[in-house]
C-alpha cells in the first residue's frame, strides 16, 4: 500500500526537531527506524502530515558510560546494543532481551528510542527499562525533562512523551555482575511475544542476593513483578524459585487475542518468569 | 511396464536449474513490472463488513479527486460487469449463484467489491477509494457453518436454503461392515481455513493492442490458456481476439488457479476505455481477496476387527464454500473423496459431503486440494486406532497395507493404483529416522516426568496426480478435459523450441522439459528453448496445478519428441541414401544400420528441411511434433513421512526436532527439483499443523488479516529435512513419472500431528486443534487432565 502524502523534514539537532514539531502541529511524527512507523503508514492506519526524521542527529546516537549509569541514545540501533561491550558488561538484560527483538534486517534499522517510545505491550525492551530502573530524557519546547520507567509507560502504545516532544536517550543504572536471562514464547521465530519474562539477578553464595522481573505483553504496558522480586531473595533452589514465580500473574490483566486467552497468558507469565530466573541464576 | 529410466543421458540428473540465473539476477519480467504507456491504474473500495445490504453508493467525491478517470458501482458498470465462473457443479442441483465483478445488492465477506477507481497513477487511485462512500445496512453474518446450517440462520444467498450449496455421496455399506466389527472409532477432525501465501501478490495489466481488436491481458496466473476460455465466456470478447500472458509468476499453490473478478475488471475497462488498465494487490488485500483453502469439518468412523483389520470407514464432511463459488470451490473438497482409504485395504467405504455458504472468502484449490484433508484424516485415525487397539501404529498401517506384490489394485473408493511399494519406502525411512533410539528416549522423557515430551508422527501416504484422464473429469461433471499438449521444432540453426501448455510458476519446468526433450533428441540442454504461458505463442494448454505438468505434460513432451525423430528419419534416409528402418537413431544422429561410420545429425536435417533443396519427394520443409496426450489415468505417488516432535508440555510449544521424508515419485527428471518440491511441500504441510490459519470474529471480521497475524514458518523454525526416494515407476505414464508437486504438504500435515498427539496420549490427549499453537496444545493437554480428575 502507499502512504497518505505528507511533509518531510531531516533537522540534524534535537532543538530543530522540536521546532519541527511544533510547526508540524498535532499530526506531526517523529521517523526513528521506521520499523514500526512504516507499516502504520503504509496500512493508513496513521496519516501524519509531516515526519520528522531524527535519524540524523549526532546527540542521538552513541552508548556512553555515564559513571553508574550508560546512556543509550534514542537513535541507537537494536543491532548496536545487543552487540555494544558496554551494555553487554553492565546491562545483561538488556542485551539478552534486545537480541530477541525481530529479525536481523530489523534489529538493524529499529532504534531504542523507536521500540520506548512507540510502547508496543509486546515489545522486548520496555520491560527491561521498567525492571532495571531505567530513566528517559526527554526535550521538548520547555526545554529538558528526565522521567523514571514507572511514569514513562502510560497506557496501550502511549507513553508520557507529547506529541511536540523527542525522547533524546534512555539512562540504565549499571548491574555491573548481574547475570541475566530473557524467556520468550512465541510462535515462529520472528514473532512479537506471546509473553515474555525477563530477568536478572544478583548472586550472593549460590543465592539470590537481588532481583529484578520484567513481563512483555501481560497489559497495556510493562509490568514489573516486585512481589517475585521479594520472593526471590534468599532462594538458592528450583522449588524457591517455583514457589516465588507463582505470584507473578498477580494483579495482571493480560490482553486476548488469537494467539492467548488471558489464562493461558497468566499461566505463561508463572512458567516463564520460573525458567527466566532458573536460567539467570544458573540454578535448576 | 515401465522401466526405471537408467538414462545415459541427461534424464535423472540433478541439473541446477535454467531459470535460476535470471531469477537472482532479478532480469524478472513480474506483472508489476509491465509499464505499459497510458496505462490507468485501478483501486477496488472493499466491503468492511461480512454481510450488509448496499444502500447507496456515490462516487462523486472520488470523481472529484486528482487524477481520478473513471469511477463505477456495480450500477454505472451496467453491462461491463460480468461474472466470475465456477466450471465444476458436482450434482445436477448445486447451487450457483451468480458471482459479479463488482457487487450491486449485497457485500456478502469482508473484501467483497462495491465499486472500483480508475487514476493515471496508483496513488491517486488509492486516495480516491477512500472519497467513495458506501451506505451499508448491517445484515447478520453467517461464519460457523454448523450455525449457517441450522434452521433460522440468516441466507447468504436466498437461493441456497440452509445456506447449502450440495450435498454429495458415493459408496455405501458402512453400517454392514460396522455391524461386524469388533471395534469402531469416531473422531471429529478440523481441518483449518489456510491461505495460499505466495511471495508475489496478484497483479493484472490488461491492454488493446492497437488499432487491432486484439486485448492482451498480463497475469500473474497459474491458468493462461483456462483464464481465455473462461474470461471469453465470461465477457463475450471473441476467444479469438484474447491473449493472455502469464510472465513470470511468483508462485501459487493454487492461489493463482482462478479466475479473479479483478481480471474481469481490468480487462473490461481497458476495452472500453480504450487504455491499459493496472492492478497490483496488496498483502492485506490478497489476505482477503485470493481465495483461501480447506476448512471442513470431518466426522469419521473407521471400523475395524480386534487384530486390526480395517472393515470400513464412513466420511461425513462439511466442506466451507465461502461467500461465492470460485472456478472449482464446490469439487475441491470431492477431489479428495477417493483418497480416503489412503494405502489401505478395507471392504465398504462410505463418503457424503455437504457444501456450505458462509459470508467469507470464498474457497477453493490450495496445494493438494481435498487429497490434505482425507490424508489428515486417514492418517490420524490409523494413528487413533493403532491406540484404542493397544497396537504400534507402524503396525497396524503394515497390516493394512496393500502390498508391493498386489498391485495394480482396486481400493474400496473406486481407484486403480498402479504400483506402489509402500514396505520399500517405509524401510527406508525407518532406518534414516532411528526409530528404536527415538522410543527409548521417549520412553526415558516419559518415565522421568520431563516437561518436554517426545512423540513419533507417523504418515504413510499416497496422493492422487495429474487429474485425467478427461472422460474421468467429465464423470464428475467438471467442465473441463485433463489433456496436455506439446510442439517441438527444430529451428533451421539446430536449436529447439519446446512449446509447452502447461505453466509454470517457480517449478522450474524450463529445466526439467529440456532434459526430457534433450534425453530424447540428442541436443543439448542448452540449446533448448520452453516457451509457456502466453496463449500468443503457446496456444495449447491445460496449465498447472494438481501435480500434473510432468505427470501428463511429460507424456505430451516424449511423443512429440519421439514424432521429431519419426518426421526426421525419411529425410535422413534419402541423405544416407538408404531405407528408413535401415536407419538407427542415437545422440541425437541417425545412422545407418551396420555401417555407423554414414550419419547425419539432427541439426543439418534441420537446415536441410529449412533450404528444403533436396528432400524426397512428398516430404514437407519442416521438421517438428506435435502431441496432445490424455492420460490413461492418474499416478499414485507414495511415500514415508516419520517425525520426531517435542512437546513442551508446561508452555505447548512444539518444535520438530528432526524429519525424515521417503518418497516415491517414481522416476526422477530432475532429482534436484523433485528434493525442493519435497521441501517446499513439507514446509508448507508442517505450516498448517503448526503455524497457518485463517480466523474470523463471530461478525465475519478477519482477524488474521496480514502476516503478523497469520504465522507463515521460516527456515528458522524448521529442522533440516531428511529426504530419500524409492523408485517404483508409474506403470500408466509413458516415462513411469507420478508427480511431486503435492506430496510434501499431504504428506507433512498428519504426521507432525500424528506426533504431537502420540507425545501426550499418556496424558489422556487424543486430539489437538490445528494450528496446534501453544495455546491450542496447552489447551488439549488441560482439557485431557480435567478428564482424568
Ligand atoms: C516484522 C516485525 C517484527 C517485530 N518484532 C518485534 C519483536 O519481536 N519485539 C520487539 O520489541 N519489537 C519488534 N518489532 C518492532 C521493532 O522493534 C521496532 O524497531 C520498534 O518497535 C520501533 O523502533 P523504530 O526505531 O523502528 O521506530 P519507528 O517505527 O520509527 O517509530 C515508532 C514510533 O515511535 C515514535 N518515535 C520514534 N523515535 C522517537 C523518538 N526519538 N522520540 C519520540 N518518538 C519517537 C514514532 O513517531 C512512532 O510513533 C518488530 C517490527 C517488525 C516490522
Amino acid at each position: 500500500m502507499i502512504p497518505a502524502k505528507f511533509d518531510y523534514v531531516r533537522p540534524s539537532t534535537v532543538d530543530e526537531a522540536v521546532a519541527a514539531l511544533v510547526a508540524g502541529g498535532d499530526d506531526a511524527k517523529i521517523l526513528g527506524g521506521g520499523q514500526s512507523l512504516m507499516p502504520v503508514l503504509r496500512l493508513r492506519m496513521g496519516e501524519p502530515s509531516v515526519i520528522v526524521d531524527t535519524t540524523r542527529i549526532d546527540e542521538m546516537k552513541g552508548i556512553t558510560d555515564a559513571g553508574d549509569a550508560i546512556v543509550i541514545g534514542a537513535g541507537v540501533t537494536h543491532d548496536e546494543v545487543a552487540k555494544s561491550p558496554l551494555v553487554r558488561e553492565h546491562l545483561a538484560l538488556l542485551a539478552a532481551a534486545t537480541e530477541h527483538v525481530a529479525d536481523r534486517q530489523i534489529r538493524h534499522r529499529g532504534t531504542m528510542g523507536g521500540a520506548m517510545a512507540h510502547a508496543d505491550p509486546a515489545g522486548d525492551q520496555p520491560p527491561v527499562a521498567l525492571a532495571m530502573g531505567a530513566s528517559f530524557t526527554i526535550a521538548g519546547p520547555g526545554g529538558r525533562r528526565t522521567v523514571p520507567a514507572s511514569e514513562f509507560f502510560v497506557d496501550y502504545f502511549t507513553t508520557a512523551v507529547g506529541p511536540d516532544e523527542v525522547l533524546v536517550s534512555v539512562s540504565f543504572p549499571k548491574h555491573t555482575g548481574w547475570s541475566a536471562h530473557y524467556e520468550k514464547l512465541n510462535r515462529t521465530a520472528q514473532a512479537w511475544a506471546i509473553v515474555a519474562a525477563a530477568a536478572t539477578v544478583r548472586m550472593d553464595g549460590g543465592a539470590i542476593a537481588e532481583a529484578r522481573i520484567g513481563l512483555t505483553n501481560m497489559g497495556p504496558g510493562p509490568i514489573r513483578a516486585t512481589a517475585v522480586e521479594q520472593a526471590l531473595v534468599g532462594a538458592s533452589t528450583m522449588a524457591a524459585i517455583a514457589a516465588a514465580a507463582e505470584q507473578a500473574a498477580e494483579g495482571t490483566s493480560p490482553t486476548e487475542d488469537i494467539h492467548a486467552d488471558a489464562e493461558f497468558r497468566k499461566h505463561l507469565a508463572r512458567t516463564l518468569t520460573k525458567r527466566a530466573v532458573a536460567k539467570a541464576a544458573g540454578i535448576s | 511396464m515401465t522401466e526405471i529410466l537408467e538414462s545415459a543421458g541427461v534424464i535423472g540428473r540433478p541439473l541446477r536449474r535454467k531459470e535460476d540465473a535470471k531469477l537472482l539476477h532479478g532480469r524478472t519480467n513480474w506483472t508489476d513490472n509491465i509499464q505499459v504507456p497510458g496505462a490507468l491504474h485501478m483501486a477496488l473500495v472493499r466491503s468492511p463488513m461480512a454481510h450488509a445490504r448496499i444502500k447507496k453508493v456515490d462516487l462523486s467525491g472520488a470523481l472529484a479527486m486528482p487524477g481520478v478517470v473513471a469511477a463505477y458501482d456495480a450500477a454505472s458498470l451496467g453491462d461491463l460487469n460480468a461474472n466470475v465462473l465456477c466450471v465444476w457443479p458436482v450434482t445436477d442441483d448445486t447451487v450457483m449463484p451468480p458471482f459479479p465483478a463488482l457487487t450491486g445488492d449485497k457485500v456478502r465477506h469482508v473484501g467483497d467489491v462495491v465499486a472500483i477507481v480508475l487514476a493515471t497513477d496508483a496513488k491517486s487511485a488509492e486516495d480516491a477509494i477512500a472519497a467513495v462512500d458506501v451506505d451499508y445496512e448491517p445484515l447478520d453474518a453467517v461464519v460457523d457453518m454448523i450455525d449457517a446450517m441450522s434452521p433460522g440462520s440468516a441466507l447468504v444467498h436466498d437461493a441456497a436454503a440452509n445456506n447449502t450449496c450440495y450435498v454429495y455421496n458415493l459408496g455405501g455399506g458402512y453400517a454392514d461392515a460396522a455391524a461386524k466389527a469388533d471395534v469402531v472409532i469416531k473422531r471429529r477432525f478440523v481441518n483449518q481455513r489456510i491461505v495460499a501465501g505466495f511471495m508475489e501478490p496478484r497483479a493484472v495489466v490488461a491492454a488493446p493492442m492497437g488499432m487491432s481488436d486484439e486485448m492482451t491481458l498480463w497475469s500473474a496466473t497459474q491458468i493462461p490458456h483456462v483464464l481465455r476460455v473462461v474470461l471469453s465466456l465470461s465477457t463475450g470478447i471473441p476467444e479469438q481476439n484474447l491473449r493472455i500472458v502469464a510472465p513470470d509468476v511468483g508462485g501459487g499453490f493454487g492461489g493463482k488457479l482462478q479466475m479473479y473478478r479483478e481480471e474481469i475488471l481490468a480487462l473490461q475497462l481497458a476495452r472500453h476505455l480504450g487504455r491499459p488498465v493496472k492492478w497490483n494487490e496488496t498483502r492485506s488485500e490478497d489476505m482477503v481477496a485470493s481465495h483461501h483453502g480447506r476448512d471442513q469439518i470431518q466426522d469419521i468412523e473407521l471400523a475395524a476387527t480386534k487384530d486390526g483389520r480395517i472393515l470400513g470407514m464412513n466420511v461425513t464432511l462439511l466442506a466451507n464454500m465461502g461467500a461465492y463459488l470460485q472456478i472449482i470451490t464446490p469439487g475441491t473438497p470431492l477431489l479428495g473423496m477417493f483418497m480416503y482409504c489412503g494405502i489401505y485395504k478395507m471392504d465398504a467405504y462410505q463418503f457424503q459431503c455437504t457444501g456450505v455458504f458462509t459470508n467469507t472468502t470464498p474457497t477453493d484449490a490450495i496445494r493438494g486440494a481435498g487429497r490434505p484433508e482425507a490424508t489428515f484424516a486417514i492418517e490420524r485415525m490409523m494413528d487413533e486406532l493403532a491406540a484404542e487397539l493397544g497396537m504400534d501404529p507402524m503396525e497396524l498401517r503394515t497390516r493394512n497395507w496393500i502390498q508391493h506384490h498386489e498391485f495394480p489394485f482396486t481400493t474400496a473408493a473406486g481407484l486403480t493404483y498402479d504400483t506402489g511399494n509402500y514396505e520399500a519406502a517405509t524401510a527406508r525411512a525407518l532406518e534414516l529416522f532411528g526409530m528404536d533410539e527415538l522410543r527409548a528416549e521417549q520412553k526415558r522423557r516419559r518415565e522421568s516426568g520431563d516437561p518436554v515430551q517426545l512423540g513419533i508422527g507417523i504418515s504413510t501416504f499416497t496422493e492422487m496426480c495429474g487429474l485425467a484422464p478427461s472422460r474421468t473429469l467429465g464423470a464428475l461433471k467438471y467442465a473441463a478435459g485433463g489433456w496436455e499438449h506439446c510442439t517441438i521444432r527444430l529451428l533451421p540453426s539446430g536449436k529447439v523450441e519446446l512449446v509447452t501448455g502447461t505453466s509454470p510458476h517457480g517449478q522450474g519446468h524450463e529445466t526439467a522439459w529440456s532434459q526430457i526433450a534433450s534425453d530424447i533428441l540428442g541436443i543439448p540442454v542448452e540449446d533448448i528453448d520452453v516457451i509457456h504461458s502466453d496463449t500468443g505463442r503457446a496456444p495449447y494448454g491445460m496449465d498447472t496445478y494438481g501435480s500434473r505438468s510432468l505427470a501428463v505434460g511429460g507424456q505430451a513432451i516424449k511423443k512429440a519428441a519421439d514424432r521429431v525423430i519419426e518426421n526426421a528419419r525419411p529425410i535422413a534416409a534419402h541423405q544416407l541414401e538408404c531405407a528408413a528402418e535401415d536407419l538407427d537413431f542415437a545422440n541425437g544422429a541417425f545412422s545407418v544400420k551396420g555401417d555407423p561410420e554414414k550419419s547425419v545429425t539432427l541439426g543439418a536435417l534441420a537446415w536441410a528441411a529449412f533450404s528444403a533443396h533436396n528432400l524426397p519427394d512428398g516430404i514437407e520443409p519442416m521438421i517438428s511434433g506435435a502431441a496432445t496426450v490424455d492420460p490413461e489415468d492418474f499416478s499414485y505417488p507414495h511415500g514415508t513421512h516419520l517425525a520426531a516432535i517435542e512437546v513442551d508440555t508446561e508452555t505447548g510449544k512444539v518444535r520438530v526436532r528432526s524429519y525424515v521424508a521417503v518418497d516415491d515419485v517414481g522416476n526422477q527428471i530432475n532429482p534436484m527439483i523433485v528434493e525442493g518440491q519435497v521441501h517446499g511441500g513439507v514446509a508448507m504441510g508442517i505450516g498448517q499443523a503448526l503455524y497457518e490459519g485463517v480466523e474470523y470474529d463471530a461478525d465475519g471480521n478477519l482477524l488474521t488479516a496480514s502476516l503478523a497475524d497469520y504465522l507463515i514458518p521460516s527456515a528458522a523454525d524448521l529442522p533440516s529435512f531428511t529426504t530419500d526416494r524409492t523408485v517404483t515407476p508409474s506403470t500408466t505414464h509413458s516415462l513411469g513419472t507420478k508427480g511431486v508437486g503435492e506430496a510434501g504438504a499431504i504428506a507433512s500435515t498428519p504426521a507432525i500431528i500424528n506426533g504431537i498427539v502420540d507425545a501426550l496420549r499418556p496424558m489422556g490427549v487424543t486430539d489437538v486443534l490445528m494450528p496446534a499453537s501453544p495455546q491450542n496444545v496447552w489447551r488439549a493437554i488441560q482439557a485431557a487432565k480435567g478428564a482424568g480428575a
